[in-house]
C-alpha cells in the first residue's frame, strides 16, 4: 500500500497552509526556518519578504483587516519571534485572525540555551489566543488545521506554531485531517455562536420601550461580517448608531443615524448620546476604557444590551442588563426577526422622535471643528485631511498609525464602506500603519491605499517601504509631520504645564529623499496652494508608492477631548463650542 | 509585597473559591493556567495537579482568593483557555476534600508521647523518629490539617509542607448512579 506519500515535515508545513488556501505569507527567513522555506520555491503562495519582522505582523494584521481571512507571517526563532511579539499582541488585543509561524531549535537543543534558542510559546502566551511547540512531523496538518480553526472562530485571534528545526527536516506520512477530526481533537473549544433564544425576546422587547436607545456597535460587527443586518435593524426602527474606533466603516458615516465616534477622542453628539440614552444596545464592543471614560459615570441611566461572542467580556466592565453571548450577525438576524415579529402582533416602538430629535441638535451644534489657519500660517492636518478624503477614490482603503494623526483621520475621514478602516485600536502601535497598509494594499490591489501616519510612527517602520518598492506593492503615505511625538505633546501641554520632555523630533530626517531612497516618489508639502497639486500628483501615480510629507502646524491639539479617567460629562470641546456646552444637558 | 486584586491571602475563609479545572494533558497547560491568573493579577492560594484516571485529561484544583465578581471573570478567562475542558467551581458543603501534611517536629524527651498521642487522636502516620526530631505525615480535610498544624508548632516546627487541597464534588444520594455513568466530558 504505497499511496500514502512522504514529505518532510517543511513540505507538509507548506502543503498545510496551501490547503488552508494561504495565497499570500510575510515573513523573512533564517536558521531554524530554513527548511521551509525551500518546499515555498515551488509553493503557490506569494512570499513578501520584509525588512523587520515586526513589519512581517503587521502585514498580516492588515491583509487580515480588509479580507477577514487569516493573515499568515513566517519568522525564524530567538529575535525573530521576538520581534513578532508587538504585532501578534495588537492582533490579540484587536481579534484580528493571524497565524505565525516560527522556526525553533531542533528538539535535542531545546532547553540548553542553543544560539537563537528562546521560549517562543512561554514568550507569546499571553498575547495569543493559542500557540503551540510543534514536536513531530507527523503532527504539522493537524497543528495547522487547529491553527486556522481558533483563529478564524469564535473570538478571532492570533494562533502560533513554533516548530523545531529538525521537525522540519525529518519526514511524515501525509493526511489531512478532517473537520470531525479537528473539532474532535479540541474538547475545551466550542465557541456559541446561536443567540439564546429568551435574551434575544427579550433583547427586542426592550429595544422597542426603549425612549432614548442606540446602537453602540465595535469591531464585532465587522468580524462577524454583519454590517447589512445592523443597518436593517438601525433603519427599521430609526435608532442612531454610534462606531468606536474599531468599527468605522461599519455603518456609514453618510448615513442620517451615524453619529460617528464615541469615547476619549471621540465627537461630542455620540459621548453624548451614550450618556443620555437609556438603553445601549451593544453589538460588538468592549466597553473599553477609552469609550466609556469613568466607568462609574458612564451612561448612568442606560440599561445595556451586549451581543458579545466572547463570554468572558459579558460583564467584564459593565454588568449587561440582557446578555446574549454568541456571533453577531446571527444574533442580531435574530433579534431582527424578534422586532419583525413583535412588530407584526402589534407590538409598537415607543415614540423616539424626541430623542431622535435632541440628537440632530447636538450633532448641528457641535460638529468636529477646527480653526483654519491664517492666510500664510501654517497648515492644519485636519484641512489636509479633508482634501485627502475629498480626492481619495471610491473604496479608498486607510490605514493609520496611533497618535493625534489617527484620532484626526477618524474623526474627518467619512468611512461609508465597512473594511476599509485599518488601525491599531487595543495595544495603540505606533508603526502600524505602513507594513499593515502594505498587507492591505497586498490583499485588495484594485484599492487606493492611504496610510496615514505620524513622523514619530512613520520613523518605526518606514523600511517596509522597500519591501513595497521590491515587491511592487504601491501604496500612498501621508505623513502629518507636526515634528512631534504629538499625542504625547498634547497631554504635556494640558495635564504637565506645558513642560514638554522628549518630545520633540525636530530636524531631521529629510522624508522625501528618505522615501526616494527607498524608490517611493516623495513630495513635500509646505503650504495651502501646494496640497491640491500633490494629492493630485499622488493618486496619478500607481507605478510607485507615493510619500506626501505634509509639514503641518505644530501645536495642534484633537478635540474633542474625555481627560484619561474622568467622565465622559466633562468632555472638553474644541474652545470655539466651550460656551454652548449647557446644550449638551 | 503587595498583590493586585487580592486581598487577605491567609484567614477569610469564605473569600477562599475551590475551582476544579479539568484540561487536556498537554504540555505548557499548567503555566497557560497559572500564567493567566498571573497576567490578570489573581492570588493562587493553592493549586494540585494530576492526570485524572483518563491520562488524556488532567485535574487542577486551584483555591483562590477573590470575592465572587473577579471569580466569575476569571472562570470565563480560565474557560477561554483551548486545552481547558471544564471548570466547576466546588463549593466546600457540596465537596469532598482532602490535603496531606509532611511535618518534621523538634521533639525533647518529655514532649515525645505527647506528640505521638496528638499524632494518633489527628490518625498522623509517624514517619520516622530521631533522637530530636520526629517526622509525621497526615491526611485529612484542610480545616483539620490547619488545627493539627497549629497544634505542632507549639512543639516547634522544623519543616512543614502541605499539598494544597484536591476536593470533588460530594455525590448526592440520588445523583450518584447518573453520575458514575456520565463520566468528564
Ligand atoms: C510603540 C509605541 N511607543 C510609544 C507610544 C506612545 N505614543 C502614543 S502616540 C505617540 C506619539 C506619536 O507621534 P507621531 O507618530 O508623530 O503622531 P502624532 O501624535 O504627532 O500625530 C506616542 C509616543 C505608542 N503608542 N506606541
Ligand atoms: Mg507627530
Amino acid at each position: 500500500m504505497s499511496n500514502k506519500e512522504t514529505l518532510t515535515g517543511a513540505e507538509a508545513l507548506i502543503r498545510s497552509l496551501e490547503m488552508e488556501n494561504v495565497e499570500i505569507m510575510f515573513g523573512l527567513p533564517g536558521g531554524c526556518i530554513l527548511p521551509a522555506y525551500d518546499p515555498l520555491l515551488k509553493s503557490s503562495i506569494r512570499h513578501i519578504l520584509v525588512r523587520h519582522e515586526q513589519g512581517a505582523g503587521h502585514m498580516a494584521q492588515g491583509y487580515a483587516h480588509v479580507t477577514g481571512r487569516p493573515g499568515v507571517a513566517m519568522v525564524t526563532s530567538g529575535p525573530a519571534a521576538t520581534n513578532m511579539v508587538t504585532p501578534l499582541c495588537d492582533a490579540f488585543m484587536d481579534s484580528i485572525p493571524m497565524i505565525c509561524i516560527t522556526g525553533q531549535v531542533p528538539t535535542t537543543a531545546i532547553g540548553t540555551d542553543a544560539f537563537q534558542e528562546c521560549d517562543t510559546v512561554g514568550i507569546t502566551r499571553s498575547v495569543t489566543k493559542h500557540n503551540e511547540l510543534i514536536m513531530h512531523p507527523d503532527d504539522i496538518p493537524m497543528a495547522v488545521r487547529q491553527a486556522f480553526h481558533i483563529a478564524t472562530t469564535g473570538r478571532p485571534g492570533p494562533v502560533l506554531l513554533d516548530v523545531p528545526k529538525d521537525v522540519l527536516q525529518n519526514t511524515m506520512t501525509w493526511t489531512w485531517p478532517t473537520d470531525e477530526e479537528v473539532i474532535a481533537s479540541l474538547p475545551g473549544y466550542k465557541p456559541t455562536t446561536k443567540g439564546h433564544p429568551k435574551m434575544i425576546k427579550e433583547a427586542a422587547k426592550l429595544i422597542l420601550a426603549s425612549e432614548k436607545p442606540l446602537l453602540y456597535i465595535g469591531g464585532g460587527v465587522l468580524k462577524a461580517r454583519a454590517a447589512d443586518v445592523v443597518r436593517e435593524l438601525a433603519e427599521l426602527l430609526q435608532i442612531p448608531v454610534v462606531t468606536t474606533l474599531m468599527a468605522r466603516g461599519a455603518f456609514p458615516d453618510s448615513h442620517p443615524l451615524c453619529l460617528g465616534m464615541p469615547g476619549m477622542h471621540g465627537n461630542a453628539t455620540a459621548i453624548t448620546a451614550m450618556q443620555k440614552s437609556d438603553l445601549l444596545i451593544n453589538f460588538g464592543a468592549r466597553f473599553d476604557d477609552r469609550v466609556t471614560g469613568k466607568v462609574s459615570t458612564f451612561a448612568p441611566d442606560a440599561k445595556v444590551i451586549h451581543v458579545d461572542i466572547d463570554p468572558a467580556e459579558q460583564g467584564k466592565v459593565r454588568k449587561p442588563d440582557v446578555p446574549i453571548v454568541g456571533d453577531c450577525r446571527i444574533v442580531v438576524e435574530e433579534i431582527l426577526k424578534s422586532v419583525q415579529e413583535l412588530l407584526a402582533e402589534g407590538s409598537t416602538q415607543v415614540n423616539i422622535d424626541p430623542w431622535r430629535s435632541k440628537v440632530s441638535g447636538w450633532r448641528e451644534k457641535f460638529p468636529v471643528a477646527y480653526d483654519q489657519s491664517e492666510p500664510g500660517g501654517r497648515l492644519k492636518p485636519q484641512f489636509c485631511l479633508e482634501k485627502l478624503r475629498d480626492a481619495a477614490p471610491e473604496g479608498t482603503i486607510v490605514v493609520s498609525g496611533v497618535g493625534q494623526h489617527q484620532m484626526w483621520t477618524s474623526l474627518f475621514w467619512k468611512f461609508n464602506e465597512p473594511y476599509t478602516w485599518v488601525n491599531s485600536g487595543g495595544l495603540g502601535t505606533m508603526g502600524f500603519s505602513v507594513p499593515a497598509a502594505i498587507g492591505a494594499k497586498a490583499a485588495r490591489p484594485d484599492r487606493t491605499v492611504w496610510a496615514i501616519d505620524g513622523d514619530g510612527c512613520f520613523q518605526m517602520t518606514a523600511q517596509e517601504l522597500v519591501t513595497a518598492s521590491t515587491e511592487g506593492i504601491h501604496i500612498k503615505v501621508a505623513i502629518l509631520n507636526n515634528t512631534y511625538l504629538g499625542m504625547v505633546r498634547q497631554w504635556q501641554e494640558m495635564f504637565y504645564g506645558e513642560r514638554y520632555s522628549e518630545v520633540n523630533l525636530a530636524g531631521c530626517p529629510d522624508f522625501v529623499k528618505w522615501a526616494e531612497a527607498m524608490g517611493c516618489v516623495g513630495i513635500r508639502v509646505d503650504s495651502v496652494e501646494e496640497i491640491d497639486g500633490a494629492i493630485e500628483l499622488a493618486n496619478s501615480i500607481n507605478d510607485r508608492s507615493v510619500v506626501i510629507d505634509f509639514r503641518v502646524e505644530e501645536f495642534e491639539k484633537v478635540f474633542p477631548m474625555v481627560p484619561a479617567g474622568q467622565s465622559n460629562d466633562d468632555v472638553l470641546l474644541h474652545p470655539s463650542q466651550e460656551s454652548d456646552r449647557g446644550l449638551l444637558r | 509585597m503587595r498583590t493586585i486584586n487580592s486581598n487577605n491571602p491567609f484567614g477569610d475563609s469564605h473569600q477562599h473559591h475551590v475551582l476544579s479545572v479539568l484540561v487536556q494533558n498537554r504540555p505548557g497547560v499548567l503555566a497557560r493556567v497559572s500564567g493567566l491568573f498571573a497576567r490578570r493579577g489573581y492570588n493562587i492560594y493553592s493549586l494540585a495537579v494530576a492526570p485524572t484516571d483518563d491520562v488524556d485529561y488532567s485535574r487542577i484544583t486551584i483555591v483562590v482568593d477573590i470575592s465572587a465578581t473577579p471569580l466569575e471573570q476569571i472562570v470565563k478567562q480560565l474557560f477561554k483557555l483551548i486545552d481547558v475542558v471544564r471548570i466547576t467551581e466546588l463549593d466546600p458543603r457540596k465537596s469532598v476534600e482532602r490535603e496531606l501534611m509532611l511535618a518534621t517536629v523538634r521533639i525533647d524527651g518529655e514532649h515525645r508521647g505527647q506528640i505521638v498521642e496528638l499524632a494518633n487522636i489527628f490518625e498522623a502516620k509517624v514517619l520516622a523518629v530521631g533522637s530530636d526530631a520526629i517526622s509525621l505525615s497526615m491526611d485529612g480535610t484542610p480545616e483539620k490539617i490547619d488545627d493539627f498544624e497549629e497544634l505542632l508548632k507549639g512543639y516547634g516546627i522544623v519543616e512543614s509542607q502541605r499539598t494544597g487541597r484536591v476536593a470533588l464534588p460530594k455525590l448526592e444520594r440520588e445523583a450518584r448512579k447518573g453520575a458514575l455513568k456520565g463520566k468528564a466530558s
